[in-house]
């Protein structure tokens, strides 16, 4: 009942950018060290990246990197949000459509990259 | 259906509540279910108002987890299958029941440098003011506030940060900081800009969503990051 009431409070569009934001940053930063981690085998143990990259060919672990991708796309659009949101005085219906724009510039340019390959 | 009781139960010491069984009426708000409770349930219920008609800001509580100004809710707009909770505000020690110790927002009002800064006698011609000025516009959309402190305790900010200004405070000095009177820019800028001041914000926005009055205190936080950063790179002017 108190956790219920906890999260009503909360319910509006800013917070639930601020904890998105505040949790992809997280799951990012336990990310990364694995990442560089994986990339440095390469030099110093290519047996063991090749053993890596042959496992990483499984559906769930596909299915996983899109967590990933998601992950570094939330925070990065979160962190131009919050950036545009703090550092420019613009008017609502600017901001409104400063995102709209960068919106359908990813679309279009997601679109071309998914012709390409 | 509508039914014709509801059922308040209003959070009394911490983690003590009790339950009344209110008469619902067509026009009744959140203040006038505490005031029946008070009047003819439980007389020894603290609560505190003045005005009824949301200018005083002293009646604010959490309604259902939600801060809220009680007189101008309608009871019919909170309550769940005839259900409603009632506690005092967050984020300010409780005095009895309903009543919230004031004390620590109106402390940081004044350390956010929200007060007057004259730089003019009375002999002075009064200085005159621009209303469509960019500076005068800026003002005037945060000087409706009430203080109320209903942003106060949705912040969680404030929660976790016991030293923080919190919304209200910061917006005033925004206001001020915009004010062509107010000639106290380097005080309110030394004031913000310390280990309590605007650069604690998290942007969550529960100050601008919860404010009764539509004002907006987040844009006037990030308006005071700003000014304290411009003021940072040129050195203090």
């Amino acid at each position: 009942m108190s956790m219920a009431r906890d999260i009503t409070a909360r319910a509006h569009p800013l917070w639930l950018a601020y904890i998105l934001h505040r949790l992809s940053g997280l799951g990012l930063a336990l990310f990364l060290p694995f990442h560089f981690w994986i990339l440095s085998l390469a030099l110093t143990s290519p047996d063991r990246l090749d053993g890596f990259l042959a496992f990483a060919e499984i559906g769930i672990v596909k299915l996983a990197e899109f967590g990933l991708v998601f992950l570094l796309a939330v925070h990065m659009f979160g962190g131009l949000r919050l950036m545009a949101m703090e550092w420019l005085p613009w008017t609502p219906p600017q901001k409104t459509l400063a995102a709209g724009a960068v919106a359908v510039s990813f679309l279009v340019a997601t679109l071309f990259l998914m012709q390409a390959v | 259906m509508p039914s014709d009781r509801l059922q308040v139960t209003i959070q009394r010491a911490p983690g003590a509540q009790t339950e009344f069984d209110v008469p619902a009426y067509d026009n009744q708000t959140v203040l006038d279910v505490v005031s029946w409770v008070q009047q003819n349930a439980d007389p020894t219920l603290s609560y505190r108002f003045a005005c009824r008609v949301g200018m005083c800001g002293s009646c604010a509580m959490m309604v259902n987890g939600v801060p809220r100004w009680t007189c101008r809710t309608h009871i019919s707009k909170v309550t769940d299958a005839g259900r409603v909770t009632i506690g005092p505000l967050r984020n300010l020690p409780v005095i009895k029941d309903l009543a919230v110790d004031m004390d620590p927002f109106f402390d940081k009002w004044v350390a956010a440098e929200g007060v007057h800064h004259g730089g003019l006698t009375r002999d002075d011609p009064i200085a005159p003011v621009d209303e469509a000025s960019a500076a005068r516009v800026e003002a005037n959309a945060g000087i409706e506030c009430i203080n109320c402190s209903v942003c106060y305790a949705a912040c969680d900010t404030v929660a976790g940060n016991a030293d923080y200004l919190g919304p209200a405070a910061l917006q005033r000095a925004w206001t001020l900081l915009n004010d062509a009177k107010d000639e106290g820019r380097a005080a309110i800028l030394d004031a913000v800009s310390g280990s309590g001041g605007c650069h604690n914000c998290h942007s969550m926005g529960s100050c601008t969503a919860y404010c009764p009055n539509d004002l907006d205190p987040m844009s006037a936080i990030a308006g005071l990051k700003r000014e304290t950063a411009r003021s940072f790179f040129r050195k203090g002017r």
